[in-house]
């Protein structure tokens, strides 16, 4: 029965894929693309870019708030800084860019700065709640080992909050991609420049040639994480 | 900020309700379509990881990106912007909470639970209105709640294909470099997305069983 599922999914997938390529030829993007592969390749590098330093930056940082706060001294502060984290969530990505860019002006640094800052909410959320979820029975053991706390972070608390931690940083990457999309908006570049503009002249080809790449990083990013985790994961983990 | 909005308050008022009406119709049409697809993978093993994945890999198209597929395509039915793409999108991306807590819900009702329902002889339906429906209710409405709140996220962005909202005010504070615009929007954005999932948590306590409330309260 699985069986039968599996090939059910993968007939409609190639379906999807073929409409897909069919309606593409037909819309002339095709075309477009052969002409205009420069420019699409700088867009791309321009999107990665901002990707990934932000997430450079936003990952170091929020596994870092993460460690601090699941230290036994910083407990205490623990509710209140996630429940800071949880409004900083609610405010729109959108907003987040603009007020960015009133205040570190147009260009890309505005828009790294608000990439990190979004970024770093659902990293830090995951690397405490990964902490914590941590069984004390293995804290006790390794202290009763003689592991120094350094140690015990490193090969006991990290390998066993890994995949709360790593699900963290799926969730990041996907909506830091969906965001430094809209980038375009305060003179980043990025794919975002072809959606908006294609919005504006109501251009097929324009918009598709943005939307569709920026959709495939997402997907892919989301795959990649994935197969990270099953590399990264320990066998009895799993 | 205060001053802007003191300023445009009618606006204000007005975008609030565009906002609010734009998500709550999409997330209604949402739940109209998720909560009959999750009780029904309950019941089918094959199914549920499937209909989980594709909600899943919908849920990954950054709404940017999903807007820019969608209008090509909407367009050949005149509705290429405005509220349509928002409504679909919004509708598409709600799928994944709605239905994964539909399913777990229905999943984690104590069996013996369901088995008592089958002794005492009622049918699938009655078993399922009467029964599974209001343990899982609680669990439900929290999918509603992450669906509502992200899709006030969204639609924010929206306003660049033509939908209104609380979007406007970003837009037009992007485009005339106007910070105050800027932070009204963003402040009632946020105040908007905080009031309703506060509001959701209400119900969710209202429509858990008197005897489960203890139970959950330990947890």
């Amino acid at each position: 029965m699985t069986k039968k599922a599996a090939r059910i999914y993968r007939f409609t997938l190639l379906f999807l894929i073929t409409t897909l390529i069919v309606y593409a030829y037909w819309s002339g993007l095709i075309t477009y693309v052969f002409n205009n592969s420069a420019k699409l390749l700088k867009l791309i590098q321009q999107h990665l870019l901002l990707v990934i330093t932000s997430m450079i930056i936003a990952t170091t940082l929020g596994i870092s708030i993460g460690v601090i706060l699941s230290r036994p001294q910083f407990k205490k502060y623990q509710g209140v800084v996630m429940y800071i984290v949880g409004l900083g969530q609610t405010i729109p990505s959108l907003a987040v860019l603009a007020l960015a860019m009133s205040l570190l002006g147009i260009g890309m640094v505005p828009a790294i700065f608000a990439l990190t800052i979004y970024t770093v909410l659902p990293i830090a959320r995951n690397t405490l709640a990964g902490l914590n979820s941590v069984a004390d029975d293995l804290l006790d053991a390794a202290r009763g080992m003689g592991l120094t706390n350094w140690r015990i972070l490193w090969e006991v608390e990290f390998p066993n909050a890994l995949k709360v931690i790593l699900t963290g940083i799926r969730l990041a990457l996907v909506i830091n991609i969906g965001t430094a999309a809209l980038g375009a908006l305060v003179g980043a570049g990025g794919l975002g420049e072809q959606i908006f503009t294609g919005i504006s002249f109501l251009d097929t080809k324009l918009l598709l040639s943005g939307a569709i790449p920026t959709a495939l990083l997402a997907l892919l990013a989301d795959y990649g994480v994935q197969i990270l985790e099953k590399v990264l994961l320990s066998e009895g983990l799993k | 900020m205060i001053q802007f909005l003191v300023n445009n308050w009618q606006q204000a008022l007005v975008l609030t309700g565009e906002h609010l009406f734009i998500v709550l119709v999409a997330t209604g049409l949402a739940a109209v379509i998720g909560i009959p697809m999750g009780i029904l993978i309950s019941t089918n093993e094959d199914l549920a990881p499937i209909v989980i994945n594709v909600a899943n890999i919908v849920m990954t198209i950054p709404s940017i990106a999903l807007f820019g597929i969608m209008l090509p395509v909407l367009s050949i039915f005149n509705v290429g912007l405005g509220t349509v793409p928002v409504v679909i999108a919004l509708i598409l991306y709600s799928q994944l909470p709605i239905i994964r807590n539909t399913y777990t819900a229905i999943k984690n009702i104590d069996p013996s639970v369901v088995d008592s329902a089958k002794g005492i002889g009622l049918s699938t339906w009655r078993r399922l209105f009467e029964v599974e429906l209001p343990l899982a209710l609680p669990v439900i409405i929290a999918g509603l709640r992450i669906a509502i709140v992200m899709n006030i996220g969204i639609v924010t962005i929206a306003v660049y294909v033509g939908a209104g909202g609380l979007g406007k005010f970003i837009q037009r504070g992007i485009d005339q470099v106007y910070e105050e615009q800027i932070m009204a929007g963003a402040l009632l954005v946020a105040l908007l997305a905080i009031a309703i999932e506060g509001l959701l948590y209400g119900l969710e306590y209202l429509v858990t069983p008197a005897g489960l409330r203890e139970e959950r309260k330990n947890d």
